[in-house]
């Protein structure tokens, strides 16, 4: 039945839910390096929250899928007596998760006010126009990820690429930034690494 | 002022263990543990050490309001730095990380509590780097872990990674977040004070506040107090950026006024340019014109202007800046960032965002200023955090201010103001 007119629930107009289904991946189970992490982060929560271990885990199932799967959300809820939905549900919460492939080299670009005010927006256009490829996709060899960021909390350096979660790329203009790719095509991620602007007196 | 925060800084090896210990290194824990605790909490109170996240609560509060009562009881450290324009906590985790794990012992100490949780923003992972590598040098050395100092204290430090939500930052927020869930803030009361992390006592602190701890135990809480204005003692981090020439976190009283910190600390405007604006707290509090500066940066002085000092994220904005396009910057982040649990903030964020983005794009009416308003005034205050008076700050605050640029751009239907430093083309990623 309907209350207006315009809102028909029937067989053929249901509201359909937006929320799409999570790429389900290939089978998974941490490497027992990656096991040994996560069992010694367990050792630092009490024995009977192991539930607080979930953003660790998570990130490392990103670090041996290179994004969140299905699967790997399972392996981590039954590891830490969750249900597969409430892992689904912290995953998809914090933007530091990736829920679909993503290339090898993700690029952040801070877009909020202090990076936009040093020109992050010029910085997004020539990664833009240098990758190919418009922000939130992925280029054609999987090799990069292009998305804008919000506020990474360096805005005396600004603007800030992050690269894959831990890099940052400091003072960013379109000429660095073209460099940088350059530099990752050539020399893959020896070119990023960490953070390099030193403080200075 | 003769920095006590970021005196070593710029030296190469600041960070580590060695150098800390050359330089009166945890000489506030030694003294500290010789203390009883409600003797550092009455001692912090004397202080008057105001929190460094944003609110300014006294700390010793805070601490005295820990219910004694229950055990575990627990210290969130907040390292969640994620207001836009506030990055001083990043430099003394990365260049001072030992001043740090120093305040969470002597808090942990005064409250009790047997484990200090620091909750890192995911970003900061280099930084989080340096943490681990020093806190495990700390543990070696005895200065935490089991029987601190041969004092019979036992109290662990543990590092825990955020994964990407400011609204981490908000106290019962980061709580849930630690407990492995989504970052959405609680309903208060219950305070973190009488049942925070795991339902347990906790005192969540930010990590500069933690860092004022050493020296208020080693030099006495007049010496504290003196340093700045009435009720706004000690040393305070301000982090300046935007259009200044030499943007950067600078120690100083908060009897230094806010010109001195924009025009002799950080430089004064680019040259060739005019200040138009400043947003002295972090993006989420209001703006601050240019002939209103000359008052001292603290937590008082800046609220009786009519703004607040936040967490000292002074944003710098010249002539060159759509006062429009600011707020449509802004309004992206809170729209983007809000976690969804109150409809005010989660509707009413996207509406605002909404109504700037056609305002910006030439193609707002006249009636879509007094809507913004409306809109504006039916999240602030109707939110379980303060992320809707956070959010709905840079959009009242601009109308306020610069009603006539939203005319202009409604009346000529395009932006009066292009930047040379705004992108070139179509806007990228038009979302």
């Amino acid at each position: 039945m309907s209350f207006h007119p315009l809102m028909v629930y029937d067989s053929e107009h249901f509201q359909k839910s937006e929320r799409g289904r999570l790429d389900e991946g290939t089978p998974f189970e941490f490497t027992p390096e990656r096991r040994a992490i996560l069992d010694d982060m367990l050792t630092k929560y009490p024995p009977d929250q192991k539930r607080s271990a979930v953003l660790g885990a998570l990130y490392l199932v990103q670090e041996q899928e290179g994004y969140l799967t299905a699967s790997g959300m399972r392996h981590v809820a039954g590891i830490l007596e969750m249900t597969a939905a409430e892992v689904e549900d912290v995953a998809t919460y914090y933007v530091m998760f990736f829920k679909e492939r993503v290339g090898k080299y993700v690029f952040q670009v801070c877009r909020t006010l202090s990076c936009a005010l040093g020109g992050a927006e010029r910085v997004t256009e020539a990664l833009s126009e240098k990758l190919g490829i418009k922000p939130g996709e992925t280029d054609p060899s999987g090799l990069f990820t292009l998305l804008e960021f919000e506020c990474l909390g360096a805005c005396d350096r600004a603007p800030v690429v992050m690269v894959n979660n831990e890099h940052w790329h400091e003072k960013a203009t379109p000429e660095s930034c073209s460099k940088l790719v350059d530099d990752i095509k050539a020399r893959g991620g020896a070119a990023v690494s960490g953070c390099h602007l030193k403080v200075e007196k | 002022m003769e920095p006590i925060l970021t005196k070593y800084v710029g030296e190469p090896n600041s960070y580590t263990l060695d150098f800390f210990l050359q330089h009166q290194g945890y000489g506030g824990l030694k003294k500290a543990l010789g203390m009883q605790p409600n003797e550092i909490i009455e001692l912090v109170k004397a202080s008057g050490l105001r929190g460094r996240g944003g609110a300014g609560f006294p700390t010793g509060l805070k601490f005295q309001f820990v219910d004694k009562k229950i055990e575990p009881r627990y210290i969130a450290c907040n390292a969640d730095e994620s207001e836009p324009g506030t990055f001083k906590d990043h430099l003394l985790m990365e260049r001072n990380p030992h001043l740090l794990f120093e305040g969470c012992l002597i808090g942990c100490w005064a409250i009790g509590a047997r484990v200090a949780y620091i909750y890192i923003r995911g970003e900061f992972y280099h930084v989080q780097k340096v943490l681990e590598a020093e806190l495990a040098k700390a543990y070696a050395k005895g200065y935490a872990g089991k029987n601190i100092l041969g004092s019979g204290f036992d109290c662990d430090i543990v590092i825990h990674r955020g994964a990407g939500a400011y609204e981490a930052g908000e106290e019962t927020a980061l709580i849930e977040s630690l407990e492995g869930k989504r970052a959405q803030p609680r309903i208060k009361p219950p305070f973190p004070a009488v049942a925070g992390l795991y339902n347990k006592p906790t005192a969540v602190n930010n990590v500069e506040t933690l860092c004022n701890l050493p020296a208020i135990v080693t030099n006495g809480a007049e010496w504290f107090a003196s340093l700045g204005p009435e009720k706004n003692g000690g040393p305070k981090l301000f982090c300046v950026s935007g259009h200044v020439k030499k943007p950067g976190v600078f120690e100083a009283s908060m009897k230094t006024t806010l010109r001195e910190l924009i025009f002799d600390r950080a430089g004064g405007i680019r040259d060739g340019h005019q200040l138009k604006a400043v947003i002295p707290g972090g993006s989420s509090v209001p703006i601050l014109l240019p002939h209103e500066l000359d008052i001292p940066a603290s937590f008082d002085d800046v609220q009786k202007a009519g703004s607040m000092l936040g967490s000292a994220g002074i944003i710098v904005i010249d002539e060159t800046t759509c006062m429009v396009w600011a707020a449509r910057n802004l309004l992206h982040f809170y729209k983007h960032e809000s976690c969804g649990k109150c409809t005010p903030c989660r509707e009413g964020g996207d509406w605002l965002y909404k109504i700037l983005t056609r305002i910006d794009n030439g193609e707002g009416e006249m009636r879509d200023i007094d809507l913004l308003v409306s809109v504006g005034n039916n999240i602030a205050g109707k939110t379980l955090c303060a992320f809707g008076d956070a959010a709905a700050t840079p959009a009242l605050t601009t109308v306020k201010h610069f009603r006539a640029e939203f005319e202009a751009h409604i009346r000529e239907g395009r932006c009066t103001i292009p930047a040379d430093w705004r992108a070139s083309g179509t806007p990228v990623g038009a979302h």
